[in-house]
């Protein structure tokens, strides 16, 4: 029997991810995405990887999901991962009044914490906030969004796996019944139109993901939200810090190479292809970041971005769930051949395409078992090196 | 970002697969305080679908949107527009020199990325070996133990401006030797052959332009002549261990 041939729809974590699984389970994968690697949301993640304390106390299945993604991605690519760890601080009497939902909501979800004194705090990190109250140590990282992607693509085109960048999916092919074929693209760089037919066609579109699914008239119920960042040109910190309260705007400062990176905020929007970013939410950046490292008030600005965040279901902005979700639009729309895979965080984008991959097998019946866990990431590198 | 608006005429390099490349002009209306690659992006979500270009992190981490703006390599995501035109003139972008054009700004890096690897470049270090946040003797013996992404975002600006580039494609570039040279040879002494060829340091005649672009101080030009000095002490060493 030939191998099943499936289609990806979009090459950011989720469809990288996707590719990599799925190739690995022996699929024939072609990913089909009209930008290059990481031309969506994914290229301009804030680069957190969450130890899962930001959702400890409200959002224990996320959290969850996190502390368990972090452990693997730590093992499997620590080429694009500064792995120094996190704090969360307080600086006020709310902030320390959270710190005891948050012990709890830690313990729950089995994330490695320690409670430090200010003076043991500002030793590790003599930047934060000297009036900090207290302080705890969580196993957070940071990451490089491009090269993350990267990594994953690599070992799925060392396995096989196809990518057409530059290619956008102008609709599904739909047959007699109403179920979904394969796609008809665009390759951007040729201008010419093509059609490419699959058993399976795998949505992983993030917040695009509606465009493709009424493409066929099935619904997902995504909400696209961004947020403002701002990158600060000094190395402040080593570790992630965080605000000890409930999330918030601009209650994170990163360490990415030579920089610090505050975000973020949460908003909604009509026009998903642009958005701008708003000077008022990159000021509260300014202000926000400022509070837990202080120098910052004074730093030269490198760069103001925004992302927007496939969130899902219901739920306004903050409080919505940051889980995710695989549909079988058999089930919800009754359209075969279709799955959309989407929500979720970078962090979890393993976890997200190995439930994936699980719905693809079971619904072609393949039995074959999930081996991302183990396998080590090749070279990012290798990406651009390897013939398509 | 201000109140100000400017009208610009963005000329943009296209050139899709079997055509003849030429240029596309877009009027449009900027803040000067956006980056240059608002303006492009905006001509893709607004104007045209068909445009091709390469960018992702927007803040300077991946190294994506290397281009060339006016002439001079930039990395479009933190280039303010107002510093490179004025209200009423015309902002050119074009893709990078010295790679193959994919699609209109799009070049493929491949060259960039196989010759990172081939070196052994280190996509991550120890902080304390990251010497321009801190002069190496003012890090703490136990700041060894973080890690943090290099430098280097293989951005390929190095390699767009470098005119020995230009005259040789096998030039292993101002990036790789840099990569090289913070490995080390003492470290790593099987680079040593292919470094100290012709087209690896002295393909190099000190233009300097390499650290002129780069965006990210990795200050290229400087360590190839770090890496000339550690391939003669290197050479040198050898010389005498075979003699003794
Ligand atoms: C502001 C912000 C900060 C965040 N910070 C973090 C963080 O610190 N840590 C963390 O773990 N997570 C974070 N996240 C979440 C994380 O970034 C996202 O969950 C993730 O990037 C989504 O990836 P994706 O692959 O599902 O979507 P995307 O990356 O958006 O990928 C979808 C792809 O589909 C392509 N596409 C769309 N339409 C078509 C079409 N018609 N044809 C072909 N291709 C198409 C797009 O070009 C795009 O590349 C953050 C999100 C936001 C918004
Ligand atoms: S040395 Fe500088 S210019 Fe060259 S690729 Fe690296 S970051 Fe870019």
């Amino acid at each position: 029997m030939s191998k099943p041939h499936a289609i990806i729809i979009g090459a950011g974590f989720t469809g990288t991810a996707t590719a990599h699984d799925l190739a690995l389970r022996g699929f024939d994968v072609t990913v089909i995405e009209r930008g290059d690697l990481c031309n969506g949301t994914s290229g301009r993640t804030h680069g957190l990887l969450h130890s899962g304390g930001r959702y400890a106390v409200k959002d224990q299945e996320s959290a969850i999901e996190c502390i368990d993604e972090n452990n693997i991605l730590r093992k499997i690519v620590p080429q694009v991962i500064e792995p120094n760890g996190g704090l969360f601080i307080a600086l006020n009497e709310s902030d320390l009044q959270y710190g005891e939902a948050f012990i709890e909501g830690c313990e729950a979800c089995h994330i490695p914490l320690e409670e430090l004194k200010p003076g043991e705090a500002l030793r590790l990190e003599p930047n934060i906030n000297p009036k900090l109250l207290t302080a705890f140590l969580i196993p957070d990282g940071t990451f490089d969004p491009l090269r993350l992607a990267l990594s994953f693509a690599a070992t799925a085109k060392k396995n096989g796996a196809k990518f057409r960048t530059y290619t956008e999916v102008k609709s599904l092919i739909v047959d007699g019944k109403g179920n979904v074929v394969g796609v008809n693209v665009m390759d951007r760089r040729l201008n010419k139109s093509q059609e490419w037919r699959a058993d399976i066609v795998v949505n992983a579109t993030g917040a695009w993901a509606g465009e493709i699914t009424e493409m066929a008239g099935a619904h997902v119920p995504v909400k696209p939200t961004p947020g403002v960042m701002v990158a600060y040109e000094q190395r402040f910190i080593q570790r992630a810090i965080n605000r000890l309260n409930k999330p918030g705007d601009g209650d994170i400062v990163l360490p990415q190479r030579r920089m610090v990176v505050v975000g973020t905020t949460s908003f909604e929007i009509d026009n998903l292809d642009y958005v701008p970013v708003l000077e008022n939410h990159a000021k509260l950046m300014l202000e926000r970041g400022a509070e837990l490292i202080p120098a910052i008030a004074n730093a030269k600005m490198r760069g103001k971005y925004m992302a927007t965040r496939p969130l899902i279901g219901a739920g306004e902005g903050r409080s919505a769930a940051r889980t995710f979700k695989c549909y079988d639009h058999k089930e919800t729309d009754n359209v075969d051949g279709l799955v959309t895979i989407t929500g979720g965080k970078a962090t979890t984008l393993r976890a997200m395409a190995e439930k994936t991959a699980d719905v693809v097998c079971s619904k072609l019946g393949i039995k074959a078992a999930c081996m991302t866990k183990e396998v080590p990431l090749i070279s990012y590198r290798r990406y651009y090196t390897m013939p398509n | 970002m201000s109140e100000t608006k400017w009208n610009i005429i963005l000329k943009i390099y296209r050139q899709k697969e079997n055509e003849a490349p030429h240029y596309s002009e877009y009027k449009m209306e900027v803040d000067p305080d956006e980056y240059v690659l608002d303006a492009v992006e905006r001509v893709w979500a607004f104007m045209d679908r068909s445009l091709c270009f390469r960018h992702a992190c927007h803040h300077s981490t991946c190294g994506a949107c290397g281009m060339r703006v006016n002439g001079v390599e930039k990395l479009t995501c933190i280039t303010y527009i107002r510093d490179v035109t004025q209200d009423g003139a015309t902002l050119k972008v074009e893709p990078l020199r010295n790679f193959p054009v994919i699609s209109d700004l799009a070049v493929d890096m491949g060259s960039l990325y196989c010759r990172m690897d081939s070196v052994g470049a280190r996509p991550v270090l120890p902080v304390t070996e990251a010497e321009i946040e801190n002069p190496s003797n003012k890090w703490n013996p136990e700041d060894a133990k973080y890690i943090r992404l290099s430098d280097c975002i293989e951005c390929g600006l190095c390699i767009s401006a470098c005119p020995s580039a230009a005259t040789s494609s096998g030039y292993l570039g101002p990036a790789v030797l840099a990569g090289a040279q913070a490995n080390g040879l003492k470290h790593d002494p099987a680079l040593l052959e292919l470094v100290d060829s012709e087209d690896g340091v002295w393909r190099c005649h000190s233009a300097f332009e390499c650290t002129a672009v780069c965006p990210s101080f990795v200050d290229p030009a400087r360590r190839i002549m770090n890496l000339r000095t550690q391939i003669v002490s290197e050479r040198l060493s050898r010389l005498f261990r075979r003699k003794s």
